[in-house]
């Protein structure tokens, strides 16, 4: 194994402890509260990891929504109860949808992306909310109590039971992005952020690339859809909604990309804040969105996560020795000019 | 017959209202390369204001006429005001910095207008319809069809006709090209590119709102609208091409068409229309009809 | 015996501009040969074309026999083409050693989405690598603190660990100083020979060609006009001034 900084797992495992035992002293609103942010955070390391590649979507929303509607169908019209059986639907929808969808979206990158992904959630809202006879339309579906794992707890410990569940899918889903993140595929898809000439050139496929990312967060998000779906016990096509896909993208840069723990810190922060803000005042909610967002672009790009490592950040190991082919004059000037050269334009596709 | 003339007036109706509100987008992208995503919302601004003002103004009593001034004055007001604003304060710092992030900012942007537009005009539907119905009615074909969408093809074509003579004829044309070809070229020859890249963007901002003033009169108002109108002009210029003016055209006539047809046709398939073609223009030429794929020099 | 690489008739015109005109290149297994020609004169473009990067007008281009019309450079790249850039393509945004770890994952072609890319034959023989190139001490930072020779080098040895037939190298000593410049190729040469990779290699330095290859083409405006041993190629007064504008 190469010697290369891993974060220790210890940290993140006690943190899952703690969580698991929180409901001991919190009350059941805020348990609530944590689950929807748990359950949204999966759909966020979808935008996040996606991200990691230079892409932006602006309409994550839509496999969000594919899940939350899987599973509401499969219990309207399969009849199926059982809540794993659900998720698991769910998530073959979202992968199915993606895998689907991907073959157009994955040729494309910048602003064509973010908006072919915002123009195909617009659609799955506007079916969502005519075919009225299949969807129920504005009213949505109601997705009754569900037994899990054959269990069928009563309404009190449901409550906990769906904690208790997304915790721990979160907490293996967010295991397996760590994997992806640091396998050859996930390396790939930054290497295609700073170069995809070069990805292409090494005989990698930067097509495939993305593909796959893209199928994993639509799956990602596709559990996270289901997740609510159980929880709030009701859906309604607002969650394929173009600001669902805002909130996702907010909640990506307000954890930030550093880590595949950041979504989870931001989407807490997130649904807390929002609990009590919009209260106050729901005409003036996304303007503060949108100020955050603008003080964050300028005052803190790696989002909240770049003030954890900030905290603990190493002492700087001492300087390299001198490069020996360095040229004698202004090679850091030299540098930078490379630097700007060798970076992908980003615009035309 | 009797159909084929209702779809030709609402194609043609539809289209000239996709290209006022995508023209804008097309060009901003084409001399900034950075799409705004508050397109959607300076049209909404232009649409409450020009309805707000026209409604004011009749209220008065006074001839129903000077309302076209009105709502041209409206879109003027929120185009020349928030598009320097916009690209001055916060688009310029960004310009070096990854599309994603001047795509963030656009977002944030479009956030805060969205919630202007509430706290100014509320959440209550807003309709000033008097532009609309004095224009009246006329027989075409066996229709009986509205004089005002025909003002919104007249004033389509005025922009089209007008954006097309400034880049062409004009100095200021020659200067957009110089700066859309090579930027850093551009302002060694003495191009005051900051200004141009300013200026650009207050015409499309002025674009969007002049779409959206100039539709106020046909809708009913309410919240919300500037995020479908960007998704359908991003569509639109998808199909033509980005930073194409021609292709914003092509795109609005097929779509507009295309819907058209749909709404008569097969009214369960009206929403897929743009982007069942849309997908379909893009499966087969990625970069739109009039777009051009950039090869980097290595 | 068919030739390694074999392109007849590559033309390829930028609007007016003619970057290569009826371009007929043969090179044979074992190779070592040098490109020159003055600024703008069609090199780049040959490599480009040569990859699948760029699709030529007219011509065609075989690789071991095997024609390469509409194939992509990373198709290319794994049929054993590999190349380095005039100015350097890596990942800033990552380490030196990871670069080096993608060209390796890439060359295996198991790529996989769970298996970690740091995994120990990869690190070892991407530590090695970094070694011969004199580029270790820099294993674990970021590309963006290499110095620019350093960049250079690393381009390179991120086609040479692909362990390719052919590797074309597009100025590779420039921005390295005279005094290195010798050094530099003695550790490429090095490395081309142990791995017996023919290569093709794009040179300004004139007395660089005459030491490290057997053959010079001279570019000229798009077209080959010498094609030789650089001793008798480089004496002649036409391809003196046209690689260096005097003669
Ligand atoms: N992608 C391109 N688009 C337009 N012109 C190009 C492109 N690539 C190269 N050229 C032109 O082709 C000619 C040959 O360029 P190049 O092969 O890069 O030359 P060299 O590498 O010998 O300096 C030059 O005139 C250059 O400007
Ligand atoms: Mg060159």
């Amino acid at each position: 194994m190469g010697p290369r900084p891993r974060p220790s797992p210890l940290l993140p495992l006690g943190a899952l402890v703690l969580f698991l035992l929180a409901p001991l002293v919190l009350s059941g609103w805020i348990v609530f509260l944590l689950t929807v942010a748990w359950a949204k955070a999966l759909a966020v390391l979808g935008v996040v990891l996606l991200l990691r590649g230079g892409l932006l979507t602006f309409g994550h929303a839509l496999y969000y929504a594919a899940g939350a509607y899987a599973a509401g169908m499969a219990v309207k019209y399969l009849h199926v109860r059982e809540g794993l059986a659900l998720l698991g639907l769910a998530l073959l929808a979202g992968v199915g949808t993606s895998a689907l969808l991907g073959l157009l979206v994955a040729r494309y990158r910048g602003v064509y992306f973010a908006l072919l992904n915002l123009a195909f959630s617009m659609v799955l809202y506007g079916v969502l909310l005519k075919f009225y006879a299949i969807t129920g339309g504005t009213d949505g579906l109601g997705l009754p109590a569900p037994p899990l794992a054959g269990l069928r707890p009563v309404a009190q410990s449901l409550r906990l039971a769906l904690y208790d569940l997304t915790l721990v899918l979160a907490a293996l889903l967010i295991y397996a992005a760590h994997r992806f993140s640091a396998s050859p595929v996930g390396y790939t898809l930054r290497a295609i952020r700073d170069n995809e000439v070069r990805v292409e050139y090494m005989g990698a496929s930067v097509w495939r690339t993305i593909y796959v990312s893209y199928v994993i967060a639509g799956g990602l998000a596709s559990v996270a859809g289901a997740l609510i779906g159980l929880s709030v016990g009701h859906i309604t096509p607002d969650l394929s909604f173009w600001s669902q896909s805002g909130e996702f993208v907010f909640v990506a840069i307000l954890g930030g990309t550093g880590s595949v723990l950041a979504p989870v810190v931001g989407s807490i922060v997130f649904e807390f804040v929002r609990n009590y803000a919009f209260e106050l005042s729901p005409y003036t909610w996304q303007m503060t969105l949108g100020i955050v967002l603008l003080v964050i672009i300028f005052f803190l790009p790696g989002g909240l996560w770049s003030l954890s490592a900030l905290a603990r950040r190493l002492p700087r190991r001492g300087a390299p020795p001198p490069f020996r082919t360095s040229p004698r004059d202004g090679a850091g000037a030299a540098g930078a000019r490379t630097a700007d050269q060798a970076r992908e334009p980003r615009g035309g596709r | 017959m009797r159909l084929l003339t209702v779809i030709a007036l609402d194609g043609l109706a539809y289209a000239s209202w996709l290209f006022l509100v995508s023209a804008g987008l097309t060009f901003t992208y084409g001399v900034l390369r950075v799409l705004n995503l508050a397109h959607g919302n300076l049209y909404a601004l232009g649409a409450y204001l020009g309805a707000f003002l026209v409604l004011r103004y009749a209220a008065t009593g006074s001839a129903v006429i000077l309302g076209y001034g009105l709502l041209l004055l409206a879109a003027l007001v929120v185009g020349i005001i928030a598009g320097p604003l916009i690209e001055r304060v916060f688009l310029r710092r960004v310009y070096s910095r990854e599309e994603e992030v001047q795509l963030l900012l656009t977002f944030s942007i479009s956030l805060i207008l969205e919630d202007v537009v509430k706290l100014t005009w509320g959440v209550t539907p807003m309709f000033a319809e008097m532009p609309y119905t004095y224009l009246g009615r006329v027989r075409l074909g066996g229709v009986n069809y509205a004089w005002y969408p025909f003002l919104l093809t007249g004033i389509a074509l005025a922009m089209g006709g007008l954006l097309w003579l400034t880049v062409t004829r004009t100095r200021l044309g020659k200067v957009l090209i110089s700066v859309i070809t090579d930027r850093e070229i551009s302002s060694t020859l003495g191009i005051n590119v900051p200004r141009v890249y300013t200026l650009a963007f207050t015409l499309g901002a002025v674009l969007a709102a002049i779409g959206g003033a100039f539709t106020a009169p046909m809708f009913s108002l309410v919240p919300g609208v500037g995020a479908d109108v960007l998704v359908i002009s991003f569509a639109v210029i998808a199909i033509g091409g980005l930073g194409s003016i021609g292709g914003a055209a092509l795109g609005s006539i097929v779509v507009g068409l295309a819907r058209s047809a749909a709404v008569y046709l097969a009214p369960e398939l009206d929403l897929f229309a743009i982007y069942f073609i849309m997908a379909l223009v893009l499966l087969f030429r990625p970069q739109g009809f009039f777009g051009e794929i950039e090869v980097r020099r290595i | 015996m068919t030739a390694l690489l074999e392109a007849a008739g590559l033309t390829k015109f930028f609007g007016a501009v003619r970057a290569a005109e009826e371009l007929s290149v043969r090179v044979d297994e074992g190779e070592m040969v040098g490109i020159v020609g003055s600024n703008g004169s069609g090199k780049t473009t040959f490599l480009n074309l040569a990859t699948g990067y760029l699709a030529p007008d007219r011509g065609r281009i075989l690789l071991a026999g095997r024609d390469t019309a509409g194939l992509s450079p990373r198709l290319i790249t794994r049929l054993g083409v590999a190349r380095s850039f005039q100015i350097p393509q890596l990942y800033l945004g990552l380490t030196v050693l990871e670069n080096m770890l993608l060209s390796l994952a890439a060359r295996s072609g198991r790529g996989g989405v769970w298996a970690p890319l740091y995994r120990a034959p990869w690190t070892d023989e991407g530590r090695q690598i970094l070694e011969r190139f004199g580029l270790e001490a820099y294993a674990s930072r970021s590309v963006g603190e290499l110095p620019e020779g350093g960049r250079k080098l690393l381009d390179i040895a991120l086609a040479i660990a692909l362990r390719p037939r052919l590797l074309l190298m597009d100025e590779p000593t420039a921005g390295v100083s005279t005094e290195d410049k010798f050094e530099v190729m003695d550790t490429l040469v090095g490395v081309l020979r142990q791995g017996r990779i023919t290569t093709i290699f794009v040179e300004h330095d004139m007395d660089v060609v005459h030491r490290y290859s057997r053959r010079v083409l001279v570019f000229d405006q798009g077209l080959v006009i010498a094609d030789g041993e650089p001793v008798t190629v480089l004496a002649d007064a036409d391809v003196r001034k046209a690689v260096l504008g005097h003669a």
